[in-house]
């Protein structure tokens, strides 16, 4: 039935992202409110990803603006091969790229990839036992602590979420980006990678420092208030 | 089971996206999780993950301000009017 009601559309869309459809749909036929809603959603998450290749937020937001003059151009072409999202990902980077170039700076994202910080470890060396151990070598001195008796609405406190949002700010411009493109913003690897320009190995380091510093600080936060 | 081969605690926090991306390859997967079997630490150390994970994944920003929305409606509308 689903097959039907698309063939039986003229729009070229294909069945990978049937959510996107209505809202294109809806674009299409100039709903305001679809369009409010969508800009609305993917403001702030754009804007950041601008900020990356442009460096400031005057311009950045220019970007945004002419990334949505593109969209709507290109909203008769989408056909939904890659979902909405990263479509309009994808022109953003492409705008911002252009605009970097025009005013002299240019910052490949894979160059920011250096931001990888050769040896940083995802956890303090010295909770571990040395290399020389002779029975446990490479093991952990003190176990981490549990956190699964700690109460859930503990854990989704306004409290805990500021040392969440906190930690994300303190992170590297690029691995700010692919975690909250990952897990704030809910792309896959892939489509991060697209966005992004980046190898799916970078990106997994990045992902990969980056959680582990809002796990650090989670943890720091939770050991302290356990002892108070 | 060879010690040699087996991964020590604090090489396996660097593997824990890896593990999570589902893109370690067979072998390293297999010891990993051997690892996960004998070690309370590392499974709390994954849960940790998984936590920080999902509350992560609870932040949403939506804030437009509302010059950027007329800004945004305007050439919505510009663009509707063709």
């Amino acid at each position: 039935m689903l097959r039907e009601a698309i063939s039986g559309s003229n729009s070229p869309f294909v069945l990978a992202y049937p959510a996107d459809r209505r809202v294109v749909e809806a674009l299409r036929a100039g709903d305001e409110e679809a369009f409010t809603s969508l800009v609305t959603e993917l403001y702030s998450p754009l804007l950041r990803v601008a900020m990356i290749y442009v460096g400031n937020r005057a311009v950045a937001e220019e970007v945004v603006q002419e990334t949505w003059v593109g969209v709507l151009r290109g909203l008769d072409r989408f056909e939904g091969r890659s979902s909405l999202k990263t479509w309009i990902f994808r022109i953003l980077t492409n705008t911002a790229k252009t605009r970097a170039e025009r005013e002299g700076r240019t910052v490949p994202f894979s160059a920011l990839a250096g931001e990888t910080e050769e040896g940083e470890a995802a956890v303090d060396p010295e909770r571990f036992l040395g290399a020389d151990h002779a029975a446990w070598p490479g093991h952990w001195a003190t176990y981490p602590a549990s956190w699964a008796e700690i109460p859930e609405q503990r854990l989704l406190s306004s409290e805990v979420r500021a040392v969440i949002e906190e930690a994300v700010e303190a992170l590297p411009a690029s691995q700010r980006t692919v975690i909250r493109l990952r897990d704030i913003e809910g792309f896959n690897s892939e489509e991060v990678c697209g966005i992004l320009d980046l190898s799916e190995g970078n990106q997994r380091v990045l992902l990969h420092r980056a959680r582990s510093k809002v796990r650090r600080a989670l943890e720091a936060y939770l050991a302290v208030e356990e002892e108070a | 089971m060879n010690a040699t081969d087996d991964i020590t605690c604090r090489e396996l926090v660097e593997l824990v996206t890896d593990y999570l991306e589902g893109a370690l390859p067979p072998a390293e997967r297999a010891r990993f999780e051997e690892h996960l079997v004998h070690c309370a630490g590392c499974l709390d150390y994954l849960e940790q993950m998984r936590t920080t994970i999902a509350l992560v994944g609870r932040i949403t920003e939506r804030d437009l301000p509302p010059e950027a929305e007329r800004a945004f409606l305007d050439a919505f509308r510009r663009w509707k009017a063709g």
